[in-house]
């Protein structure tokens, strides 16, 4: 574990946008680019991470800094159609579509909790998705397929990054979009991703060394995962309206 | 529409969790970059005459997810110093665990 090993945290903006200062030394990624993030939020955010070291530098804690040196770097060289399709690809094995037959308790908790996104995904994005307790899974058709990658073709390459960091860590593609499209908040995500678990809490107690543990660190990377999408595509502007005399 | 509650709770929120990131550093939290721009959005978005506005919404949803990556960031950091921050025991430990000692060898290990 690194020492900190700087006093001051600073934001200044350069050429390919906004970069981080550790004292006088400009921050750079893993692979020793030049750290530089898009958005102002973004990179204020950035900074507090780093600010928020004590004595030493506990990287695991700071989700976002990791996401940018993801987009920056893209250590697994992947364009933006081969993250597309991993992200789709999800689908087939999306959590809140694949149910389970027993307990019986647990077979209504996914149904009561679960078909509501299930729907609203089907109305949003006006596609038919289902679930299934095969095995195999749900039957996806390609034009609902189809329907994703072109709505997820909208985004840029960093905020596909963080799209498909946020699939990852959920499990699940409907989830993940409806935290994009601001339906749910991340701890409804996360506790909806975990039903089973939180279902076998509920029955058997909770261990806080692992339940609790596994909860927050979920949570944290879902929110920087979703936080760093909206940073990555929004442009913001204030329409100041003239005030009636 | 998420459910997110009022907007002074989610500030209320933040500028905890804030607080604790800064407490121990040199510069009060009231003076980091993250307080001004947090503040300055609030104050940007609160005189609306719509009822519904997207773009108060939009930031009222970021504000909550930052809340949400600041606090879990914390109680994860704070879970993990009390169950898995320990490392492994010393020999001597280990030994008087058991009620033994480590024999002295002034020359070192043979």
């Amino acid at each position: 574990e690194r020492k900190r090993f700087y006093q001051n945290v600073s934001i200044s903006q350069g050429e390919g946008g906004f970069e981080i200062n550790l004292d006088h030394r400009k921050l750079k990624t893993p692979q020793a680019k030049l750290f530089t993030v898009p958005s102002e939020a973004l990179a204020i955010a950035v900074a507090t991470e780093w600010d928020s070291q004590k004595d030493t530098i506990k990287f695991y804690t700071m989700h976002l800094t990791t996401l940018c040196n993801t987009a920056l770097d893209n250590p697994t060289q992947r364009n933006k159609v081969q993250l597309i399709c991993a992200a789709v690809k999800f689908l087939e094995t999306d959590t809140i579509c694949y149910r389970v037959e027993e307990p019986p308790a647990l077979a209504e908790l996914q149904k009561n909790e679960w078909d509501p996104i299930v729907a609203w995904a089907e109305n949003r994005y006006n596609v038919a998705i289902g679930s299934s307790t095969s095995i195999t899974g749900p039957n996806i058709p390609a034009s609902t397929k189809d329907t994703f990658i072109s709505h997820l073709a909208s985004y840029n390459m960093w905020a596909l990054q963080g799209i498909e960091y946020v699939i990852t860590q959920l499990k699940s593609l409907i989830l993940s979009m409806g935290l994009i499209d601001r339906h749910i908040t991340v701890e409804k995500a996360v506790l909806l991703s975990r039903l089973e678990e939180e279902y076998q809490i509920r029955r058997w107690g909770s261990v806080e060394w692992a339940h609790d543990y596994d909860l927050c660190e979920l949570r944290a990377r879902a929110a920087a995962g979703t936080l760093f999408v909206h940073l990555c595509s929004e442009s913001s502007t204030v329409k100041h309206k003239l005030l009636q005399d | 529409m998420a459910a997110l509650g009022p907007p002074l709770r989610t500030l209320r929120g933040l500028l905890r969790e804030l607080r604790h990131a800064s407490a121990g550093a040199g510069r009060p939290y009231r003076d980091t970059p993250a307080y001004r721009h947090i503040m300055a959005a609030f104050r940007a978005h609160r005189v609306t005459s719509e009822k519904l506005c997207r773009a108060q919404q939009e930031l009222h949803f970021q504000a909550a997810t930052y809340l949400c990556l600041l606090r879990s960031v914390r109680e994860h950091l704070a879970l993990h110093h009390e169950y898995h921050g320990k490392g492994e025991r010393s020999p001597d430990e280990v030994a008087g665990l058991v009620g033994f000692r480590l024999p002295q060898q002034p020359g070192g290990k043979g």
